[in-house]
This record gives C-alpha cells, structure tokens and sequence, in this order.
C-alpha cells in the first residue's frame, strides 16, 4: 500500500532515482519503484529522470505510456483484476465481470465514486486450470464467483 | 518428523492454500502434534487444489481438494485419501523430465534440490568446453518451447561464436499467452532449475550475466525466483566462480509493466533496455545484436529449465522421447472448459483428443466439447474433427495450427466462435506495439469486420479473409503475423456461425 505523499517531496524521487542508476537498463525497475512508492508516477519525478539518464521528456513519457501498469494519477485504494483472457472466457468469464460491474455500479476502470475501488480488465494471471481468475489487490482469487468476490470485498469494508 | 506438503504455487493459493496451512498449522498445536509443514511446488493436478500430503513410511499420500475448514477431520483421518500422489493416473501417465522435481521439493532448500538430481548436471557442464555444451543442446534436440520451436542449440552455437566484450542470457519469463501456466509453476516449484540451465547457457556462450524478465502479473514467481537467486548466489551457484568452475555467472530479477507484446523477444529486449516494448526489424538477430547490441541468448523459461536434466541424464536420453522433430517431453497446460485441469508433461506425439477427453476428462460442464485453442490467443480453433492430430510441431503446423508454448483451452459449446474472433482481433488492437501497419491498424479494422459480418452483413467475409492474409504476410512480429490463426480457424471450421447472423436468420 503506498504510503500518504501529499508533502511528495524531490529528494524522495531523488533518492529512488539514484538508487537505481547502477543497473543495465534502470528505467523500468526505477518507474516501478516510484509507483511503489508513491502509488503512480508523480509529475515531479520526469526531470530529475530525464536529468539522471540523459533522456528527453518525450522518450520518457513514451515509456510511461507505453506500458499499462504506470499511473500517472493516483489510483484508487483498492483494485479488483477480472481476467478478461481466452481461458477464464470459457468457464463464464464475461457474464462474470458483467455481473461484478452491474452490481458495483462501474465500469472498467471507472474509479468508485468515493476513490477506494476501481475494477480493471487483466488478461491472464496464469490460473487457466482453475479459471476464472481474478485479483483483489495482491490476493489471487481462483474459480472466482459473485459470492467469492463479494465476501473479499466485504473483508475490507468494500 | 510427519512431513505435510501443501503447494505455495499461486493456483493453489488462489484456491485457499494459505489458509489451509494456517489451519494446519492451528490444528496440530491444538492436537499437540508435532509435524513440519513444507510449501512446496503444485504437482500439476490444478482441479485437486489445495493438494495436502502427508508421508506415511517415505510415501505421499494425497488428500484434495482440502479446504481449510476440513483440516481437523483430515488429522483425525476422516477423510479418504487419493492414495499415494504419485498413483494418482492423470501424474502416472506422464513423463516429467522437465518438471521432476516441481511439487516433490521445497522450492527454496537447495540441499533438496541437490538431493533430487539438482546441479548435477551444471557440475557435467563445468567440467566440458563450451563447444561440447552446445553440441549436447545440439543433440538432444531440444526446440524453443516459447512457441517458435527453434533449435536452442543452435542459437547458442551463434551466441558462442560470435564476438562481443559482454554477451548476455535472457530468460523470457513474459507468459502472457491465455491458458498457459508452466513458466509462472516451474519458477515458482522448481526455481534453481532455470537457474541452473541459465548458468549452463552462461558456460556455453561466454555470457557473465543474464536476467529473468517476469511478467508483473506473476507477483509469487517474482518472490520466489528473487530469493532462489540470493540463496543460490550465497551457495556459489552463481557469482564469480560457478561451483568452483572459475567462470562466472551472474543473474538479476527484472519485472515487466502489462504489456503482453514485451514476450516477443525483441521487443522484451527494448523493455529490458528501458525503451517502449517495441518490435524490433529482424535481422540483426538477437543472437548477434540483442541487449545493449550485444550478443544475446533469449530463452524461454522452459527451454531453459529443461537444460538440466539433459545434462544430467544425457541428451540421448532425453531425445529417446518424441515423435519426428519434435524430441523429447512437453509441458502440456490444460485449461479453460475441463474436468481435470492442470499440467500434463509428455512426450511429443499424443494425439490431441486423447488430452482433451481421456488426461482432461472434457469438459467440466458435462457439455460437448466445441472446438479446442490450442497455442495461446494467437494459436488456432481446433475443432473435435482434428482431434487425431499429434502434439507436435509440424503436425499442428500442418493442420493450420500452431502449439505455441502448449496452452490447451478447451470450450464447450456454448462457445460463440464469431465472438472468440472478435476477441483475438479486439486483443491484438489493444496489445499492439504500434510499429507496424498491418497488426495496429488491421486489428482495428479487423474488429469492425467481424462486427459487420455479426450484424449479417456475409459480403464483409472476403474482406475479413483477405485483411488476416495481408496481417499474416505483413506484420513484424507473431503477435499480428499470428492473430489471424484463432480468427481463420474459427471462420473455416465454424463457418456456419459466421452467416447464420441474426440478418441471415431473419431472411429465411
């Protein structure tokens, strides 16, 4: 869970950010570190990346952009991953997350209105053999139902 | 001490496994019972999930699914066991060369691992010259078991003789392909194996160092491929001088960001590099100029890890299995619509309707089984009228097919195969690297295609026909060059579908 950055301040990023320069190709294990951090990319931290590795502001954001796990918004608190794959399709996926999102009154990626819940697509989380699959933050969730992902969410007050 | 094995592999722990074991855990101190509880790897049985098993007199004997709530009766021996989990006919038929030790040891004792026949075959390897290491890869005729099925000798061959102040071993842990599972278990059951076959590459080509590029998604192979690295660096495994060898290897863990593309190998060299995941132009091969320029060995995780039991068994040995080209066992990944889902590792040859009805049971709904995607979401339909062909590389290729990195997904009929079509058109829209013309703006138009020929609109068929010959030829890289295997498979074994539209229906 990252922790309350709204004093985010540059030598966090900085920091982060030198820790990483040591490594053949850094960039993403240190974007995946800020997000860790802060819980997505904060604005802030493009120059200083831009000054350590010698990139232009567009080569970085087309990193950024370029891969669907980096935010650079501040997510919801919590998320649920419905697989939407092949494998999770065949034992009644779709209906499944259409279910989920009726009842939830969203829409994929549509953060809940009180910011603590946001449902996203995933396409496969290699529970093919137990599908459908879905992940309520880290928690894997194999044969999910309507009634499994119900009392998950109900655990955290969701 | 009672031994009790309960998997910490992901599925199982999707299922209730941890639970179970802080049940066990409660209910022996309850009872006053003293008993070592070992997480080890799953043994495939995906449907029996949470496995328990307890030794009795050097025997395993399974008990599953357990849920956590069945815990006391299980240590009060109320309820019945599967027998010894080895008896169990969908492990007993198989041939686990690959996978031996996954499920049997605990992942991250090295001394277990040892024990079962780990590192004998890195010491073999230590001990022979570079170019006797490629020509044991040669001959035993292992293929690249990521999907393109390319000898992995012989890409090491070019990686060792080509010249280059660093040269690199890449593992592609990026299994993003629907249905399949078998990198994300043997990383997370069995995770000194790939590492070991690593430091073998390493030896064979002059390569130091390496990494293992995981997909985010897989957040316990991740875990656990980090500490078997750290252990099997504090061992001497790894480092400067690889079990006494004098040559050094070393690895890191790198995690990708959800991007299904970075599997092809050279956009995965990109994302490694801290570049867009983008496709690069083939030649320079990767095996010349692969990351940072250099010579690069880029192997999928099950490749690599059956590299050790080729060296400890010998390739002769491993090349005993197989049917034509296709030499040695795969790991065969079950899933979707099926009774008994899970990883089934055999020989090359077995026809595909003996996986799907006889190992698999078919479908879990009881219902008929439709069609069968085999290869992952760029991997054919294979209707039940294919169902005699082999699981091999060329027998699948000759059935307008492909067995990729040997995902079975398994449908019943309720399958809306026009839907399916969409689908493989709808990802590849989304999964694009945008490169290339035919794959980002095909997808797109293939996605409206199939929704004109939905609405009953028969003439957009030509086109939609003529779109995937023009993706196939023109694209850079498998994931548009594939795409059109899952839609012209389900267009020309499910062609009625495709024409009874509600526009057509309501004609007659």
């Amino acid at each position: 869970m990252p922790r309350d950055h709204s004093d985010t301040n540059n030598q966090d990023i900085t920091a982060i950010v030198m820790r990483h320069l040591g490594m053949e190709g850094p960039l993403l294990p240190m974007l995946h570190a800020l997000q860790e951090e802060f819980g997505y990319i904060p604005e802030g931290a493009r120059p200083i990346i831009c000054d350590a590795l010698n990139i232009t502001g567009a080569e970085l954001h087309g990193v950024i952009s370029f891969y669907h796990d980096f935010r650079t918004t501040p997510s919801a608190l919590h998320s649920l991953k419905i697989c939407r794959a092949e494998a999770c399709q065949a034992v009644g996926g779709n209906a499944l997350s259409d279910r989920i999102l009726a009842m939830l009154g969203l829409d994929w990626g549509q953060a809940r209105a009180d910011g603590k819940l946001v449902v996203e697509p995933v396409y496969c989380l290699g529970l093919c053999a137990c599908a459908p699959a879905a992940m309520f933050d880290g928690k894997l969730i194999g044969r999910a139902s309507e009634e499994k992902i119900s009392k998950t969410l109900s655990e955290v007050g969701l | 001490m009672k031994k009790i094995y309960l998997p910490r592999d992901a599925a199982a722990k999707a299922l209730g496994s941890d639970e179970v074991a802080a049940a066990l855990a409660d209910a022996l101190s309850a009872r006053g019972e003293e008993a070592q509880i070992i997480r080890n790897g799953s043994r495939g049985m995906i449907w029996l999930e949470p496995l328990v098993e307890i030794e009795e007199n050097g025997t395993r004997f399974a008990y599953g699914p357990i849920a956590a709530d069945q815990v006391e009766d299980l240590l009060a021996g109320k309820i019945k066991t599967l027998g010894p989990v080895e008896e169990i006919p969908f492990f007993a038929k198989q041939n686990r060369l690959t996978f031996a030790r996954c499920g049997l040891i605990d992942p991250l004792n090295l001394a277990d691992y040892g024990a079962h026949g780990g590192l004998t075959g890195l010491a073999r390897a230590a001990a022979m010259s570079a170019a006797d290491i490629v020509a044991e890869v040669i001959a035993s005729g292992l293929r690249g078991r990521g999907g393109a099925g390319f000898p992995t000798g012989i890409k090491w061959k070019t990686v060792s003789e080509a010249a280059g102040p660093q040269k690199y071993i890449v593992c592609n842990a990026d299994e993003g392909d629907s249905g399949t599972f078998a990198d994300r278990m043997i990383m997370e059951g069995d995770p000194f194996c790939l590492i070991e076959g690593m430091a073998i590459a390493g030896l064979a080509t002059g390569a130091t160092r390496g990494f293992v590029y995981i997909r985010s998604e897989y957040p316990d192979a991740i875990e656990v491929m980090e500490e078997a690295v750290n252990i099997a660096r504090a061992e001497g495994v790894l480092g400067a001088d690889v079990l006494g060898s004098g040559k050094a290897f070393d690895l890191e863990i790198r995690v990708g960001a959800g991007a299904y593309v970075c599997g092809e190998e050279t956009s995965l060299l990109n994302s490694l590099e801290g570049k867009r995941g983008v496709v690069r132009a083939k030649p320079p091969l990767p095996a010349l100029e692969g990351f940072m320029g250099r010579p690069t060995v880029v192997n999928n995780v099950l490749s690599l890890a059956t590299i050790p039991v080729i060296f400890e068994k010998g390739a002769a040995h491993y090349a005993s299995f197989g049917l034509g080209r296709s030499k040695g066992t795969m790991p065969i990944q079950i899933a979707g619509n099926v009774a008994r889902g899970g990883l089934f590792e055999t020989a090359f040859g077995m026809p595909l309707g003996e996986l799907v009805n006889d190992i698999a049971g078919g479908t879990a709904t009881g219902c008929p089984v439709k069609a069968v995607q085999v290869g992952g979401p760029l991997g054919a339909y294979m209707p039940p009228s294919k169902f005699d062909t082999p699981f091999a590389y060329e027998e699948f290729d000759g059935q307008g097919g492909l067995i990729g990195h040997a995902g079975v997904v398994v449908f019943d009929d309720s399958a809306d195969m026009v839907q399916m079509a969409r689908f493989a058109m709808e990802f590849c829209a989304v999964e694009s690297c945008g490169k290339c013309t035919p794959c980002r703006i095909g997808a797109r138009r293939g996605v409206e295609t199939i929704d004109r020929i939905a609405a009953g609109d028969a003439t957009a068929i030509p086109l939609l026909t003529d779109l995937c010959e023009t993706m196939k030829d023109g694209s850079l890289c498998a994931l548009g060059g594939f795409t059109p295997y899952p839609v012209m498979s389900a267009l020309q074994n499910f062609p009625d579908e495709f024409r009874a539209t509600p526009a057509n229906q309501a004609a007659e």
